[in-house]
């Protein structure tokens, strides 16, 4: 499309931000009383809706139990009104295993599941409404869903994704960004040990410029976990009042 | 027929007058508690190169030389000794699965539930067939806590009289950290209705049962039909319940006690409890402390 482009001259993307700066995080945890621990996350456009079950005991095939730790099962599925085009297959289809499967890989990097043998956590995230980053927007609603449960985390989860246009490194992509071609790589972070959890991309990118991009992405994931640290705070304060005699 | 409706709003948080903000310390996953290491690590905690950091996010405790961090929202952890409230989930040899909202489910042996008519013996084979006519899958139990697998599974037992299975009755679920751990959780209130206070947070609120010489060991459910006054007092004990747990204060006799006569002077619909109803009771409740 002419005239739409990435990063302008001022520096300036599509949507006004600048190339290191993230859309506006809003969160709230415990929006469900009946789940352990919920959560619900906006950035920007991208909405998640995060639920988290357990520990409890294993259901379906007790087979699959491990006997050390507690088995995480993820379950990614969007809206099928969360995109323009309204979605035949909300969950089941490919993209929504393999980001399950990519949940799945994260939360077992930071929950201490051998807490808690022959268990089972659910983690169950929906996409109210998709603007790109939407791997992100899940790991951080479902952060959220995990503390509020009670669930022993090492640290926080933050993700964000991350694309390289014109030399620079764009941070947290919408969706139009992602679908112009940009190379975008998203990135799941411990904040405080600096641990990766997970990254992932599917584009191709100089290896020259893999370093900075994964510098890029570190520093958009501290700024988040940043945010979602004030929300927790906020909700400890209001939660904790008259929790003793 | 008029229908009343409410959008969902932002509730008002309600502070204490004398909320002391400062009281607490507040920790959040991957906090750093101290870098002493002469302190002990408790639940809720882990070491990470020599310091000791939060795992949950909660207020901190110290006893003496242990740290540990107390969620706010948790599931139960059982101790010896805990009164539970649970549902059977499975019926297995020898033995019952009872969910009881911990992070695996309980155990009931068949040798720790009282047979019919009191007798000791050894459990027979066909004590093992007939489990099924005793407790089935769906049913409600009130148990003691008897031991603790390895695992973290509960072994509970019905050995006393006053445990068994359920019979008419209301079972509210509520989160365990609200139940204040008393000398006894059974509760028969002045009201007109009797309360056990589940350790592992179901509260079950019944009619409280009339003249009976002989406590048949927990086998005998009464299906007498429930006078209606009896179930406005259970159902209003029910909206108190929930409006205290909604304001996350602790649930004990005297508490629930208290709310139920504040709120008689309200005439509340039987299933539910408005936002200002439950203000004004919660208004009530903080005169106690």
């Amino acid at each position: 499309m002419a005239g739409l482009e990435l990063l302008s001259d001022q520096g300036y993307r599509l949507d006004g931000r600048k190339s290191t700066e993230l859309r506006k995080v809003q969160a709230r945890m415990g929006v469900f009383a009946q789940a352990d621990g919920s959560a619900y996350l906006e950035q920007g456009n991208t909405k998640a809706l995060a639920v988290v079950y357990g520990p409890h005991e294993m259901r379906g095939s007790r087979s699959r139990a491990l006997h050390d730790r507690a088995v995480i099962n993820c379950q990614y599925s969007m809206a099928t009104f969360s995109t323009a085009e309204r979605k035949r297959r909300p969950h089941g289809d490919r993209k929504s295993t393999e980001m399950s499967l990519h949940l799945k890989q994260t939360f077992e990097a930071a929950v201490m599941t051998q807490l808690f043998p022959r268990s089972q956590i659910d983690i169950y995230v929906k996409i109210l409404q998709s603007d790109g980053g939407n791997y992100s927007v899940c790991v951080n609603a479902a952060t959220l869903a995990v503390i509020d449960a009670g669930i022993p985390m090492r640290d926080y989860v933050c993700a964000c994704t991350v694309g390289f246009v014109d030399e620079t490194p764009l941070a947290d992509l919408c969706y139009a960004e992602e679908s112009g071609g940009v190379s975008s790589l998203a990135l799941a972070l411990l904040p405080r040990g600096g641990q990766i959890a997970l990254v992932q991309m599917d584009a191709r990118l100089h290896q020259d410029h893999l370093g900075t991009l994964i510098e890029a992405a570190m520093t958009a994931c501290k700024c988040v976990s940043k945010v979602l640290d004030e929300v927790v705070r906020q909700h400890l304060q209001e939660t904790s009042v008259l929790s003793r005699e | 027929m008029a229908v009343d409706m409410r959008l969902p709003t932002v509730k008002n948080s309600m502070s204490l007058s004398h909320s002391a903000a400062d009281r607490k310390d507040l920790v959040v996953p991957g906090d750093v508690i101290t870098s002493d290491t002469g302190f002990m690590r408790g639940h809720g905690t882990y070491v990470d190169e020599d310091k000791l950091t939060a795992s949950v996010a909660g207020e901190v405790q110290r006893v003496d030389k242990l740290i540990c961090v107390r969620p706010l929202k948790t599931r139960f952890n059982g101790e010896v000794g805990d009164v539970v409230v649970g549902r059977i989930t499975e019926v297995q040899q020898k033995r019952w699965k009872v969910e009881t909202n911990s992070r695996l489910d309980s155990v009931l042996l068949l040798s720790s539930v009282n047979l019919p008519g009191g007798e000791l013996r050894r459990r027979s084979a066909e004590d093992e067939l007939t489990m099924r006519e005793y407790l089935q899958e769906g049913d409600l139990i009130s148990a003691e806590v008897q031991s603790v697998f390895s695992d973290g599974a509960l072994s509970l037992h019905t050995r006393s009289l006053k445990y068994g299975k359920l019979g008419q009755g209301v079972l509210v679920q509520l989160s365990p950290s609200l139940i204040k751990r008393q000398k006894t959780h059974f509760h028969n209130l002045p009201c007109g209705a009797s309360i056990i206070l589940g350790n592992n947070g179901f509260v079950w609120l019944y009619p409280t049962p009339g003249q009976q010489e002989e406590e048949a060991g927990g086998f005998y459910t009464s299906l007498e039909p429930v006078s209606l006054s009896d179930r406005e007092v259970i159902s209003r004990l029910r909206n108190c319940l929930l409006a205290l747990a909604a304001h996350k204060m602790l649930l004990y006799d005297t508490s629930v006690l208290y709310c139920y006569e504040s709120s008689l002077q309200h005439q509340v619909g039987i299933t539910r409890c408005s936002a200002e109803v439950q203000n004004v009771l919660y208004k009530e409740e903080t005169k106690l402390y």
